[in-house]
């Protein structure tokens, strides 16, 4: 905030500056640094700002076109959309909520599922979209998980997720929370079967969400500093009327609590993801032509 | 204003105060008055039976939380015999939120496990409120293998306004702690059945809630999120949470219509704490009839319709 911004009265200054004050367009802004970035450059660098490094919210089907081979991706359950069961209605209709999410993000639900390669390797992946009712798991999201899961078996090949959440979706009452214990059971086949599934844990990945299927991987990754966690940090500090630590429920606090494995760059994640495969499926990779926009010399570096 | 009675029920607390001080009287003088007593109990519990018919999901969540609601202790002493109390996650400490043994019903082995929340301030703290810590989940999941490797059916009494929201908790991964028993209590080769005897509040309630038998208490209720809870988030206001929880749909009878639990148990006019025993009675009684059935399955139709039940949630 400049000192001119800070001699301004409140009010004056929410009304005349937005959080978000560059248009959709050609260029964005680093919701960390501030820097101003062109956006084609952006998607090209996976939505992390080159001058920060942060990890920004990335939408589900442009996080699996990057993470997959361009070759032979075949999506899963496109058909299953959310239903309103209850008929619920807050301020406004859930129906209407629901329709207004498929509008702004162009998605009939809010988790994408492909099965593909990476890397030559077969694998299903899945990805949670936070931009559909904040990625919350609801009974279609379930059953769309579930048949990512059975696409896996049926393969018997890897499962990866890559999770974005703020939990379980109120509007769909128990059916909601009664996912958790769906896709729970449903990993516990691939476990049975010796099917790797590897969870990726991004900003956000809370309720529901985290205490089920992410935190369920054979190796569970994270992006720096995605806030991970249980109960939300505000619910949280109002309970316990304390201050939270540094860093609380952040990637880093999760790796040194021992909860994850490791916390990777996004840039790196195909790459890594597809090393550890091959491995826990004792296989070589044979690596293809990546179709990732990444300059090769720019991943040995942070290597 | 009688604490033992809630706001909605005040009509019924002062005709029994009525009652109360007509005794008093009766005791005092020679003056009969056993004859208006009768008759203000006949009018108590017919009042009692016009209110308890059209109670609101926000005033059956308020039984659920009542002072005097039965807990899993309780339900434990009245159901089951020679009960041994297991302590302890074997990791980190023991969880005085989560409850669990072995003991016998009918006779037979069970393994038992509960949510337990406090009766006076001392316990409730010691309780933590009914709010498990993951240690608590752990200690369930170990108490459940243990069933498992003993051929022990498993009963869980589920009464909990949620995990605990704490510091300790997300350092020690409450997320994984209830997602790993929601994987391995899909699995276990035992039946299990799962009742909600007050609270069934979210993820916290759901850590002991996968089984293959989904029982709940006529004014017990289960839910995504607290009723509060939801209408902060939904409603920007926590005073809305009577119309949440209209909207969520947490009674018993409004789930089992949706097929997403198997059997309600009817509560005692009043509700469960106003006879336990006959509401253990009862209890008893479904329980030993599910179990029946369950075990009469062998172990691989068992698992094979609970993985298909929780398959056909919502689709």
């Amino acid at each position: 905030m400049s000192w001119l911004e800070k001699l301004l009265p409140s009010k004056i200054r929410t009304e005349g500056a937005k959080k978000k004050g560059v248009p959709e367009g050609l260029w964005s802004k680093c919701d960390a640094c501030g820097a101003v970035l062109y956006r084609a450059e952006l998607e090209r660098n996976l939505s992390v700002c080159p001058k920060c490094n942060h990890h920004m919210r990335m939408r589900a089907r442009q996080r699996l076109e990057a993470f997959l081979d361009a070759e032979g991706r075949v999506e899963i359950a496109a058909g299953i959309e959310s239903e309103d069961r209850l008929k619920f209605r807050d301020s406004k209709k859930y129906k209407d909520r629901l329709s207004a999410a498929q509008k702004k993000t162009g998605e009939k639900n809010g988790l994408i599922a492909f099965k593909g390669r990476l890397h030559a390797l077969p694998v299903v992946a899945v990805a949670f979209d936070f931009a559909f009712l904040g990625g919350s798991m609801g009974a279609a999201v379930g059953e769309r998980f579930v048949q990512a899961v059975n696409a896996a078996l049926e393969q018997q090949c890897p499962m990866i997720c890559f999770a974005a959440s703020g939990g379980a979706r109120m509007q769909e009452g128990l059916f909601s929370l009664l996912q958790m214990a769906k896709t729970s059971a449903a990993l516990a086949k691939m476990s049975d079967q010796g099917l790797p599934f590897i969870s990726v844990l991004t900003d956000p990945t809370m309720g529901g969400v985290s205490a089920s299927l992410a935190t369920l991987g054979d190796i569970i990754i994270a992006e720096p500093s995605a806030l991970i966690g249980f109960t939300g940090p505000r619910v949280i500090a109002q309970t316990v009327r304390e201050t939270l630590p540094d860093g609380f429920q952040r990637s880093e606090f999760l790796l040194d609590h021992g909860a994850i494995d490791m916390i990777l760059d996004r840039r790196e994640m195909r790459d890594r993801i597809a090393g550890l495969l091959a491995k826990l499926t004792r296989q070589q990779l044979s690596y293809c032509v990546l179709p990732s926009a990444e300059p090769q010399d720019e991943a040995e570096t942070r290597a | 204003m009688n604490l033992n009675f809630l706001e909605f029920e005040q009509p019924i607390a002062e005709l029994e105060a009525k009652i109360e001080e007509l005794r008093h009287v009766g005791s005092d003088s020679e003056v009969n008055i056993s004859e208006e007593i009768t008759r203000l109990e006949t009018k108590s519990v017919e009042l009692t039976e016009s209110i308890f018919a059209s109670l609101t999901p926000w005033q059956i969540a308020q039984l659920a939380r009542h002072p005097l609601r039965p807990y899993t202790k309780e339900y434990i002493e009245l159901i089951f015999t020679e009960f041994d109390e297991l302590h302890g996650d074997r990791h980190y400490a023991d969880d005085h939120a989560i409850v669990g043994g072995i003991a016998r019903l009918d006779g037979k082995p069970v393994m038992v496990i509960g949510q337990q929340k406090g009766r006076d301030t001392k316990e409730k703290v010691k309780r933590n409120f009914g709010m498990p810590h993951p240690e608590g989940y752990r200690k369930a999941l170990r108490l459940a293998q243990m069933a498992e490797r003993f051929k022990m059916p498993i009963l869980t009494f589920i009464d909990t306004p949620g995990a605990y929201p704490g510091i300790g908790a997300e350092e020690r991964n409450q997320s994984e702690a209830i997602a790993r028993n929601l994987m391995e209590f899909s699995k276990l080769k035992t039946p299990i059945i799962c009742t909600v005897i007050g609270e069934g509040c979210s993820g916290g309630a759901l850590g002991i809630g996968v089984g293959d038998s989904i029982i709940m208490c006529q004014y017990s209720y289960y839910s995504v999120i607290s009723p509060e809870g939801c209408a902060s988030i939904l409603w920007k206001s926590a005073e809305k949470a009577e119309q949440a929880a209209d909207a969520m749909c947490i009674t018993a009878d409004k789930l089992k219509k949706y097929g997403l639990i198997d059997l309600v148990i009817e509560e005692p006019l009043g509700g469960a704490h106003r006879d336990k025993e006959t509401m253990a009675k009862r209890l008893k009684q479904a329980f030993s009839s599910q179990l029946a059935d369950l075990q009469a399955m062998p172990v691989d139709d068992l698992l094979q319709r609970r993985y298909q039940r929780l398959m056909a949630i919502g689709v």
